[in-house]
């Protein structure tokens, strides 16, 4: 990694460092935290769906498990906010490389993974809906105490600090993927896992670092989300939604890149929010437009736009 | 078995047999391959040729019998782990990581024994000037010919740093001149000592290139000896053209 | 353990019924994958529509779903064989993850399409039988299963003879082995595709009008509905018809009894726990070859 490689995360964490001091509009500043909370739930996601080629639909498991463990330990056990994030990642983690590792050791790929890890999600959605310790069906609620030492902040300015913070530590760890054997190893096996077998790569492995890397990023996500909103149930934290928000902004802003998730979530907030403001409030009417612009993105990959242009002049 | 004697074997084969089902598709298969040759291994389509390969290399597992790899019993072994032991193969059809440059593609095998990618780049860069493809390393491997696919599967096996190279026909489907440029690359890697087992159908490079050449037919081994030796034996000529094709050919040379 | 024997015998029965029109539902999804072999992820969504249709048709035409059933069928034959034809056909360009996508997007759409038109209320809604029970010795039936029941075994038997004795039904089973071989001889392959995605679309608006008079409805009601579709056919053996319609029986069991043991809330895990255990044990296996 260079300086060079560096600067487009370094110009990212300016922009958004100097966001808070022109917008003070909190309805501006909750959608750029909202979004911000996705981008890194994504950003999570990429490192397994973009750049491993392992397109899971129930991330939500990672974000849920994130969520939970950083609240239950605050409100139940009575830890400190910072521990209790800290914890979520690493049980997120965790819990993405058990899945991993029965989803991958039966050699489960394209669609039997993406069915088997919604399965997943789906199943820890009913334990916590049924759950006493994630306060079941009713949720779970974490006291206010807007302190800098809780992780809660008075001012969304200084929340859309922390995200963004957040947000460019989990670029510059996918740029240090990206550069390095692990992530020349994935790659290689997203492209073709006999070849990659047969260069060295232990193809296992290699998965389980990375489902454990991107369960532990979109975990961390999950905190976050129970740190600004200080409420979860089983709908918010494990619900199809997140693995939807979770896998779409890379799909839209370039899978297996390292701005994709962060430049599709952007893109698809920001329409959503342009939906609304032309539609006025009809229910999942920017959930449609997602549905859409899902199915556009596949049918025309923005890669391919250039070439497609150049042949329509023609 | 060793590797103690004059001509010691870097591979042996022994009595290896793989059924898939009913079906016997490499039946008690035993061969050696020198340390430091390069060994051929031929025979007609659907003789077992690269399922023998997928044998040794760790893709599949035998039904029975021994695989030896420097004295080292490896049966049974999972291709990457052999890879780190110093054994590479070609595929016969060939698997590309299609969205990646070539530079990037043999760094993949470069990476098995460097950490950093500035290194492993480097021996990317040392391995396509070996095997001719120094001008095209930032062109998609997507984008190559079949011939430039072919070096690119023999340029990321050399970066694994083998011992053993097994090439699954390298010059299938490549026109005349190409195989003659392809010859002394061959040739080149095993001057840097590494032992090249070959798969391979253009019987002229085969007689050109092999000290040696084991022929399956059916499963089975059933000729092994000089180029020169084994195209002249009549079971090769029989398992090649059909039965009784020997005396055929054997009658028609003396009217 | 602690129930009587015959509160078991009715959670059985019970569970027979509505398993049969839970391998109605699968019967689509695995059509689908026997022929085309993708995942529909857009199964779920397309029931929840069925079902929204079987609604009005009530609601404001005041057809008793029973009746609607096959101009519903016809009608959502042809919104499948569009969406396959139109959508799914041109946007996948053949790879797997891009069907699964435009699937997975399709299902975001039809369903918050739902949302904006009906709202998040759950609907239900009245027709005289919706209550009526059928004694069966010592357990009491409900009567729209019963129906339910017995029109799924209608409409395997109509599948049947569709399949075996047709040149359409003829046409995709020789799509569905070899898809090649099958252009080669002139089928045309595209059009078979949305046929049998079509049929699989039609199999949903029958199971809609059977669901509804004992269901209520409601824009996500497909997804519960859809993941168990999925185990069915796991467990069945995708592209298996026989598989699915006997998954569906299993499955309307195991749910009803792990219901009755677990309570609602906790029944649905025994569902999938069933449908991971298979996809982890057996993949290949149940999947066939193409796994």
């Amino acid at each position: 990694m260079t300086a060079r490689d560096l600067l487009p995360i370094a110009a990212f964490a300016l922009l958004a460092a100097c966001v808070p001091l022109f917008v003070t509009s909190n309805v501006v500043l909750n959608f750029l935290v909202f979004t911000l909370i996705i981008a890194l739930a994504a950003q999570g996601w990429n490192l397994l769906g973009g750049y491993g080629g392992q397109y899971s639909f129930g991330h939500a498991a990672f974000f849920g498990t994130g969520a939970y463990l950083t609240a239950i330990l605050q409100v139940r056990y009575g830890m400190n906010a910072y521990p209790a994030f800290a914890a979520g990642i690493a049980l997120a983690a965790l819990v993405g490389l058990a899945i991993g590792f029965m989803a991958f050791r039966s050699g489960l790929r394209g669609s039997y993974f993406a069915l088997v890890t919604l399965a997943f999600a789906e199943v820890f959605r009913v334990l916590a809906n049924a759950s006493e310790v994630t306060g079941g069906a009713a949720g779970i609620l974490i006291r206010l105490q807007a302190n800098p030492a809780n992780f809660q902040f008075a001012e969304r300015g200084t929340f859309l600090w922390v995200a963004a913070a957040l947000v460019t530590l989990a670029l510059v760890a996918t740029l240090a993927l990206e550069r390095s054997r692990l992530g020349a190893q994935l790659v290689a096996v997203r492209e073709n896992e006999a070849a990659a077998q047969a260069l060295g790569v232990d193809v296992l492995a290699v998965k389980l670092r990375a489902i454990a890397l991107s369960a532990g990023m979109t975990g961390a996500a999950g905190g976050l989300y129970a740190q600004y909103f200080l409420y979860l149930d089983s709908t918010i934290a494990y619900g199809t939604w997140i693995s939807v928000e979770a896998l779409l902004a890379p799909i839209v802003g370039g899978a297996g890149t390292v701005f994709g998730p962060l430049l599709g979530a952007v893109i698809l907030h920001g329409l959503a929010e342009a939906t609304k403001s032309i539609a006025g409030r009809i229910p999942g009417i920017d959930l449609v437009v997602f549905g859409i612009v899902l199915i556009l993105v596949v049918r025309f990959p923005p890669r391919d736009i250039p070439g497609l242009l150049k042949r329509w002049r023609r | 078995m060793t590797g103690t004697g004059p001509d010691p074997a870097i591979l042996a084969v022994r009595g290896v047999t793989k059924r898939f089902g009913g079906l016997v598709a490499v039946n008690d298969a035993t061969f050696d391959v020198a340390q430091g040759s390069i060994t051929g291994l031929i025979g007609p389509n659907g003789a077992g040729k690269t399922t023998l390969f997928a044998l040794v290399a760790g893709f599949e597992t035998p039904s029975s019998g021994l695989v030896l790899l420097e004295g080292e019993d490896i049966t049974g072994r999972k291709p990457h782990h052999l890879a780190r032991m110093g054994l590479a193969r070609t595929f016969q059809i060939v698997q590309p990581f299609a969205g990646l440059s070539v530079r990037e593609n043999i760094a993949v095998g470069a990476f098995l024994r460097e950490t950093r990618r500035s290194a492993a780049l480097a021996v990317a860069e040392e391995i396509a000037a070996r095997v001719g493809l120094a001008d095209q390393l930032d062109k998609p491997a997507a984008a190559l010919t079949v011939a430039g696919r072919k070096r690119l599967e023999v340029a990321r096996a050399l970066a694994t740093r083998p011992k053993l190279l097994l090439l699954d026909e390298v010059l299938a489907g490549l026109n005349p001149s190409e195989v003659r440029d392809i010859v002394p690359v061959v040739r080149a890697i095993r001057e840097s000592g590494v032992t090249v087992l070959m798969i391979e159908h253009v019987m002229q490079a085969v007689m050109n290139l092999c000290e040696r050449v084991h022929v399956l037919a059916q499963g089975r081994i059933i000729c092994s000896g000089t180029p020169a030796d084994v195209v002249a034996a009549p079971q090769v000529v029989e398992a090649y053209l059909g039965h009784g094709a020997a005396a055929r050919l054997q009658g028609g040379a003396h009217a | 353990m602690g129930f009587p024997p015959d509160i078991i015998l009715e959670a059985v029965l019970n569970g027979l019924l509505t398993g049969a029109v839970y391998g109605l539902v699968a019967l689509g999804l695995t059509l689908v994958y026997g022929v085309l072999h993708i995942i529909n992820f857009a199964h779920g969504a397309l029931l929840t529509a069925a079902m929204y249709a079987a609604y009005v048709a009530r609601t404001a035409l005041g057809i008793d779903p029973y009746i609607a059933a096959l101009p519903l069928a016809a009608l959502f034959f042809l919104l499948g064989y569009a969406i396959q034809r139109l959508v799914i056909g041109p946007a996948s360009r053949g790879r797997d993850e891009n069907i699964l996508l435009v699937t997975l997007g399709l299902s975001i759409i039809i369903e918050n399409l739902m949302l904006a038109v009906f709202r998040s209320d759950t609907r239900s809604i009245d027709v005289p039988y919706a209550m009526e029970v059928v004694e069966f010795g010592p357990a009491l039936l409900s009567y729209p299963r019963l129906v339910g029941f017995g029109a799924t075994f209608l409409v395997g038997i109509a599948l049947f003879v569709l399949m075996r004795f047709t040149a359409t039904g003829k046409a995709i089973r020789a799509v569905a082995k070899e898809r090649t071989g099958a252009a080669l001889v002139g089928i045309d392959v595209a059009h078979i595709y949305a046929v049998t995605f079509g049929i699989g679309t039609a199999c949903l608006a029958i199971s809609a009008a059977l669901l509804l008079p004992s269901f209520y409805v409601s824009p996500r009601v497909g997804n519960a509905f859809v993941l168990v579709a999925f185990t069915i056919v796991v467990l069945g053996g995708m592209g298996s018809v026989v598989g699915a319609l006997l998954g569906g029986l299993v499955i309307g069991v195991v749910e009803s009894l792990s219901g009755l043991y677990l309570g609602e809330s906790l029944g649905q895990i025994g569902i999938f726990l069933i449908f991971i255990l298979v996809l982890l044990v057996r993949p290949t296996g149940l999947f066939g070859a193409r796994a």
